[in-house]
């Protein structure tokens, strides 16, 4: 607290101790904004040069997911001639191209779209999975709390990463986008579910629940004006951030050679190919590491913003 | 676990002029794996319009379990009411559905917590939290329900109400942060304010400004008061009447000046000597000896009796009235006041 705050807190309490008799009601509510958690989040989101940056890197990579060919320049990614291959970046191609002398600009660029959904598909599995288990078992509490916590911890035992291995290793699944998309969710919930749980513990023994309940507040209205906001706002920015690291974590399933698969095209395989390389074609390691890393980032930097904005204690 | 029987309680007992709150025999006990804690053990009082009643005691004496319970909001389990009645307006409480009693509260009966802080979610602006009193009972619109809590902000004079409308629980301070609890609970004009020691956080002169605000609340919409403290100053200066718990037991109610000057049960006595008095200068305050007693094993006879200077046991006690045999019962010592002793009369001195 800074030194005029407490000044004006002792303002306060001297005025409101010299007031004798109930003073007249002087209320004008000129300001009407409305100021609820989220409204209050968002305004405060815009002030946040943090938040802004991610938000355009984000913006900027999902257009380029959706609408590839605008940022490829016109060129086919699968459109090779080997007279080209390894060329360095130049004018006309950006990225320059790569063994098979495919532009390379355009397959990091459609690289994008892959890594983009298997990391939104994952996130959305992990957040259902974490959010009704974590709810499920934080408000029951008791034998269910325990068993669903054992079983959390079991899934805990393995890595994010070698755990969708040993998933993707067995081939039940396939290797296509949705079966690394579930096997990093199938290994990524955990945190989420831990969350959720002990927010809604937390918060349904809190004062303020408590008071609630003194003061006529229906079971319903607790629920939505309490539990629920506590419990998912840290698992808002649980998964922002999250988004950021499976998309790392599917480069580097693809990178040990049991996630994606050619002809599909990835920040994942490109970096596996471009490896072996580094020696003679370094550009073909550092462009889609530099998007990945610029992708992964914008996430987080989102997740580290809405993470102050939903906390009032941290606005200044 | 056995349900407790209250079928046998009337439903209704409404009588025209009856006080408001009505706690009748009631019976808290906290059932843990190893053993039972009796917490509150038969309890009564009324509190009539406009009363301020203090329940003072010390901690675990069941005051605020007693509070709890009629608020309904005691954990269940552990918590068990074992019997009695809580009639609001002359109904029980405790039997009706979950639905009807969660519709007394807020205007009928409202509470205060000792800490505001933590009453108030964080994550709200106090302008919404105690707007939310409007529209979850009255469905008022979000711009109505704002203005009418700016407006209960101003009336308890929070500076600026207007302007403080929008801040969070965090930047207020802590006097102001149980202003803006006060606020909240009388927003719907509660027949009922229980107040669980509403002082006990903050400082001296704090405190006194919150107890004048009560008060002046009270005078103005005739409310009445419960006052859950253990602070002896508090209850001297606003209270009425006074009813002092020990054990889960009331032992001793009248009005405050009566029991203050002349008390009829030992703890009370105790509890007068252990307060320092401006005319008596140096000497040594007296404590009550010993330790409040195991709420799971309450010793027989009258539960003080182990701390009591004035016990009388065996072969010195009249008949039927051995203190660590027999439990004295709340009974009428002189008019106006009640105590739970059998000896009341000699502390009494008539």
């Amino acid at each position: 607290m800074t030194d005029q705050q407490q000044a004006d807190r002792r303002h306060d309490e001297v005025e409101a101790g010299t007031t004798t008799g109930l003073a007249a009601p002087s209320v004008d509510v000129t300001d009407a904004r409305q100021n609820s958690l989220w409204s209050d989040a968002w305004r405060d989101l815009k002030r946040n040069r943090l938040f802004w940056i991610g938000a355009v890197l984000g913006v900027l990579f999902l257009l380029m997911a959706t609408f590839p060919s605008v940022f490829a320049r016109g060129a086919d990614p699968r459109a090779c001639n080997l007279a080209n291959s390894k060329q360095k970046p130049s004018g006309e191609h950006w990225f320059g191209f790569d063994q098979q002398g495919c532009d390379y600009l355009a397959n990091v660029v459609f690289g994008a779209r892959n890594s983009l959904i298997i990391g939104a598909l994952a996130v959305l599995v992990i957040l259902v999975l974490g959010v009704i288990v974590g709810a499920v078992s934080g408000f029951f509490g008791g034998v269910i709390d325990s068993l669903l916590s054992r079983v959390t911890d079991i899934f805990y035992a393995l890595p994010l990463v070698l755990g969708a291995l040993v998933i993707l290793r067995t081939g039940s699944l396939g290797r296509g986008v949705v079966a690394v998309a579930i096997a990093l969710a199938a290994f990524g919930w955990m945190t989420a579910m831990r969350l959720v749980r002990s927010q809604v513990i937390a918060v349904k023994s809190s004062d303020y629940v408590a008071a609630a309940r003194a003061m006529g507040a229906s079971n319903g209205r607790i629920l939505v004006r309490h539990i629920l906001p506590n419990a998912v706002a840290p698992v808002l920015v649980y998964a922002t951030i999250t988004v950021g690291v499976l998309i790392a974590a599917e480069a580097t399933l693809t990178f040990l050679g049991v996630g994606l698969q050619r002809p599909a095209i990835s920040w994942g395989l490109q970096i596996d190919a471009g490896q072996s390389l580094l020696r003679t074609a370094p550009h073909l390691v550092f462009f889609p590491s530099i998007i990945l890393t610029l992708t992964v980032m914008a996430f987080i930097m989102m997740g580290d913003a809405l993470r102050d904005a939903l906390d009032p204690r941290q606005r200044s | 676990m056995t349900a407790p029987d209250l079928s046998s309680y009337p439903e209704s007992t409404a009588v025209a002029g009856a006080p408001v709150l009505h706690v009748d025999d009631l019976h808290v006990e906290f059932r843990t794996r190893e053993n039972v804690v009796n917490a509150v053990n038969g309890v009564s009082y009324t509190v009539s319009h406009g009363e301020t009643l203090a329940i003072l005691g010390e901690s675990g004496s069941g005051k605020s379990v007693t509070a709890q319970a009629i608020m309904g909001i005691l954990d269940t389990p552990p918590a068990v009411i074992g019997g009695g009645g809580i009639l609001f307006e002359g109904r029980n409480m405790l039997a009706m559905s979950d639905e009807d009693r969660r519709r007394i509260r807020g205007p009928g009966i409202s509470m205060i917590f000792q800490d505001a802080l933590s009453s108030l979610n964080p994550v709200y602006s106090v302008g919404f939290q105690i707007g939310e009193m409007f529209r979850a009972h009255r469905g008022t619109s979000r711009k109505e329900a704002k203005r009418l809590a700016a407006e209960l902000m101003d009336r308890v004079r929070i500076p600026a109400a207007a302007q403080r409308v929008n801040d969070y629980p965090h930047q207020f301070s802590g006097g102001m942060r149980q202003r803006v609890m006060i606020a909240m609970a009388i927003a719907l004009d509660p027949k009922i304010l229980i107040a669980d020691e509403p002082t006990t956080a903050l400082d001296v002169t704090v405190q006194a400004q919150v107890m004048d605000l009560l008060k002046d609340l009270q005078r103005e919409t005739g409310m009445g008061l419960v006052l859950i403290t253990h602070d002896l100053g508090v209850v001297n200066e606003v209270a009425d009447n006074v009813a002092v718990m020990y054990a889960g037991r009331i032992v001793e109610r009248g009005t405050v000046d009566d029991v203050f000057t002349r008390p009829a049960h030992p703890y009370t006595e105790g509890l007068m000597k252990s307060v320092p008095q401006v005319e008596v200068k140096g000497g040594r305050l007296q404590p009550i000896t010993g330790q409040p007693p195991n709420l799971a094993k309450i010793p027989s006879g009258c539960p003080f009796h182990p701390r009591c200077a004035r016990r009388r046991l065996g072969a010195a006690a009249l008949p039927g009235r051995d203190c660590a045999v027999d439990r004295p019962p709340l009974r009428l010592v002189v008019p106006g006041r009640e105590a739970a002793c059998h000896y009341s009369e000699e502390v009494l001195g008539v």
